[in-house]
């Protein structure tokens, strides 16, 4: 029973492409599986306009994003890379309106929205301090608009391929997710299950107090600045990359990209985080 | 005359709306105007030093080692350090794994559908016009279907990249003083038969696709070029830089001075009009600056707005660069019946990164096996309260460079100057087109431009979240 393909309109904002480079890394089911075959028994979906990807340019490819919010309300999924800036129509603009208007405009048309990224969630990088042009989340700028279109964050920078795959199986096979589904920062729970830390391979030094000193160096990375105890994600079960490497695995302390905050609360990157900040981020995710 | 607006320009990295001014089927006038602010410099300002190695690796999902490569140069500058010869090797094949993926992605998966039949891929992925194409039917499904295939190579490409990288996009390994990643023995062979895999791509699909395209569409050889090339090299190791820096201006191949690196703004939206040298930039966004049109600033080289990336690597190394380069640059050149002067052009370009990739992935195999797994990957840092520094280097797309300054412990000011930050300027304050502007001017087309505007411009890989940060 296969259904019509769902449309997908990848519109992408204050962002650096690294979410879509990301999705690209799928493997099982890779980027042609998802473009071109069922993603779950009888569902799929067709990529109608990604700029990074698509044939058309120029007035051809505009039409496309142009022509989407007309269409009757629950054709297309709307999928967000990257912040919006709002503090000035000129800081961002796709087809000469800015990018905030296109994407509220966007959203409303759309069955639901998913935010890919920890710019299009949360403001990410260009939201860091002071952020200059005042970015925001999809989420925090439908909210400002009065939007009522369902958003799922799928946050991380940029998020591993899995994160994006599962939460569009889920959308595929249950529809919006009830809230008790989201986390506090309106995540799949499912899919940001628990703390990079509570899985870590390094877990064992962190115990004992066996802490590497320097780059390169054996022992956990607590000191080196890891922000793993206060991160959820499941790198650690998974790897990066068809599971060849990841953060902590390479000697690189986790620096929290999927958290809210980021960049904001981990930094210093490679500073030991203090008690008060730990204590706060715990409060924070509840 | 009529004006074309292309925006936005697809099959690039970013926001990038272009506008020509076409009179009797001719561009006589052309304007690249970038479309987003992120304010990244101001982002990294008070920051602690060691930051601005993760923020600005953030600054491109596509090429984040350009950054990550940059911002390590710069850091190891300002702190004072140098990587181990182990750690300066694994930088070295960390960042050539994400030059051959770049080329390879942009050959295929950006450039390639501006010669592909209307309908030759799966859905929106199609061009969806059948001007000017020259493919015969079996031509350009054999073509389509090495589409496909190299999205399974540049995903084994970003593997290669990970695997002593931590991860991609956005690497979690290179650090001032060197590297985090200290590889086992499983990872070497890991790393090696990748690379033969990708290495056997790149010699028999990625080369003879290339000479294809470069037979068919011999014309775009003479079309798009600029003239004036710049580039700061790259890969060092041992003293030396396996790319060599230098430019191209009115003579011959000359070497590099980054003291005539200015930047300015007059035609861009920030308050004032430079042009300053990077580390006394002031630039303060004005985004209702009447007399600018984009957010890419104008940087120049002694004056002059220089075409940086793979045209001018393949100009200098083959005066100055490795026999190993200068014979398959000579082989290749040959076969595509093009001069090395033909190489600054839109055909050009695509065959300059043909070359540096066969090249490439041969010198990689050879720092592969120097790796010593057993020897140290970095060397401490220790981070200073007041410093300076530079980083230098090409990214794929050209020659990109860090500078910072260190004051109170924290970052003072931050600047990045990026390959499309140069060929994407626009205007500067004495009139002077950017590169992609004066590539476009002058150009002769068929329609409305749209065809030869988008080939033009995509030979040179923009990437505008680079441009801009
Ligand atoms: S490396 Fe980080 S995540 Fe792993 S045990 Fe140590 S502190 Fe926890
Ligand atoms: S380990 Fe931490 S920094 Fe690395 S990808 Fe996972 S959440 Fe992000």
């Amino acid at each position: 029973m296969r259904g019509e393909p769902l449309a997908v309109v990848w519109f992408q904002a204050a962002g650096c492409t690294g979410c879509s480079v990301s999705l690209m890394n799928a493997a099982y089911p890779d980027i042609k599986d998802l473009l071109l075959d069922e993603i779950v028994p009888g569902k799929s979906i067709t990529l109608v306009f990604h700029a990074t990807l698509m044939g058309p340019t120029g007035r051809p490819a505009l039409e496309v994003l142009d022509r989407a919010p007309g269409k009757a309300a629950g054709d297309y999924l709307l999928v967000v890379e990257g912040a919006i800036p709002t503090r000035h129509p000129n800081f961002g603009r796709v087809g000469e309106r800015p990018m905030a208007e296109r994407a509220v405009e966007l959203a409303r048309g759309a069955v639901g929205v998913v935010a890919v990224g920890t710019c299009a969630s949360y403001g990410g990088i260009p939201a860091g301090a002071p952020n200059p042009t005042g970015c925001v989340g999809i989420g925090e700028l439908l909210r400002r608009e009065g939007g009522a279109v369902p958003v799922v964050n799928v946050p991380g920078c940029p998020p591993h391929p899995r994160w994006f795959v599962e939460t569009v199986a889920h959308l595929l096979l249950h529809g919006p997710p009830r809230p008790e589904e989201l986390d506090g920062a309106g995540r799949l729970r499912a899919v940001y299950p628990d703390l990079v830390h509570d899985n870590c391979p390094r877990r064992a030094d962190f115990d004992v107090g066996r802490f590497a000193p320097g780059f390169g160096d054996e022992g956990c990375l607590y000191e080196l600045g890891c922000k793993g105890p206060y991160t959820d994600a499941n790198c650690p079960y998974h790897g990066w990359n068809g599971g060849v490497n990841w953060c902590i695995k390479a000697g690189h302390p986790c620096i929290g990209c999927c958290e809210p905050e980021f960049p904001d609360y981990p930094s210093p990157l490679f500073r030991k985080a203090t008690a008060q900040e730990a204590e706060a981020s715990y409060r924070r995710s509840g | 005359m009529r004006t074309v607006s292309i925006d936005p320009i697809t099959r690039i990295e970013g926001h990038l709306r272009v506008e020509i001014q076409v009179e009797d089927g001719v561009i006589v006038g052309a304007r690249c105007s970038g479309a987003l602010y992120r304010g990244l410099e101001e982002i990294l300002r008070g920051r602690h030093p060691l930051d601005a190695q993760r923020i600005t690796t953030r600054i491109c999902g596509v090429c984040p080692l350009a950054h990550s490569t940059a911002a390590s140069l710069c850091l190891d500058d300002a702190l004072g350090v140098e990587p181990p010869r182990n750690g300066q090797l694994l930088r070295n094949l960390i960042y050539g794994a994400n030059f051959l993926h770049n080329h390879i992605l942009h050959f295929y998966h950006l450039a390639l559908p501006d010669y592909l039949p209307a309908r030759a891929l799966p859905g929106a992925l199609s061009p969806g016009t059948d001007e000017d194409r020259r493919f015969s039917a079996a031509e350009a499904e054999r073509l389509a279907g090495h589409y496909l295939a190299a999205l399974d190579m540049r995903r084994k490409a970003q593997e290669l990249v990970a695997l002593f990288g931590g991860k991609m996009p956005h690497d979690m390994s290179i650090v001032p003083g060197g590297v985090t990643h200290r590889p086992a023995p499983g990872d070497v062979a890991a790393f090696r038969f990748r690379l033969k895999e990708i290495a056997g791509f790149i010699e028999g699909t990625y080369i003879p696709d290339l000479l294809l395209v470069a037979e068919r569409y011999h014309d775009y050889f003479e079309l798009g070029k600029v003239g004036k090339l710049l580039t700061f090299g790259c890969f060092p190791l041992d003293g030396d830089r396996l790319f060599p820096a230098g430019a191209v201006l009115d003579g011959g191949p000359e070497p590099l001075d980054p003291g005539e690196i200015r930047e300015g703004f007059s035609r861009s939206w920030y308050a004032g009009e430079g042009p300053r040298p990077p580390w006394e930039e002031e630039a303060v966004p004005d985004p209702d600056k009447a007399t600018a049109y984009s957010w890419i600033k104008a940087p120049r080289y002694r004056g002059e707005a220089c075409e940086v990336g793979p045209a001018a690597r393949a100009t200098l190394a083959l005066a100055h660069g490795p026999p190993q380069f200068r014979e398959i640059a000579g082989e290749l050149l040959g076969e595509a019946k093009a001069t090395p002067e033909q190489l600054g052009s839109a055909m050009g370009r695509h065959l300059a990164r043909g070359i540096e990739a066969l090249f490439l992935a041969r010198a990689m195999e050879g720092w592969l096996a120097d790796l010593d797994p057993s020897a140290p990957v970095a060397t401490s840092v220790t981070v200073p309260d007041e410093a300076r520094g530079q980083g230098l280097t090409d990214a794929p797309r050209g020659a990109l460079g860090h500078w910072v300054e260190i004051a109170g412990g924290v970052i003072a000011r931050y600047q990045v100057i990026a390959p499309t930050t140069w060929n994407a300027s626009p205007r500067d304050e004495r009139d002077v087109p950017g590169p992609i502007e004066r590539a476009l001017e002058g150009t002769r087309v068929a329609g409305d431009g749209l065809l030869e505007a988008g080939r033009i411009v995509r030979s040179f890989d923009p990437c505008l979240a680079c441009a801009i940060q």
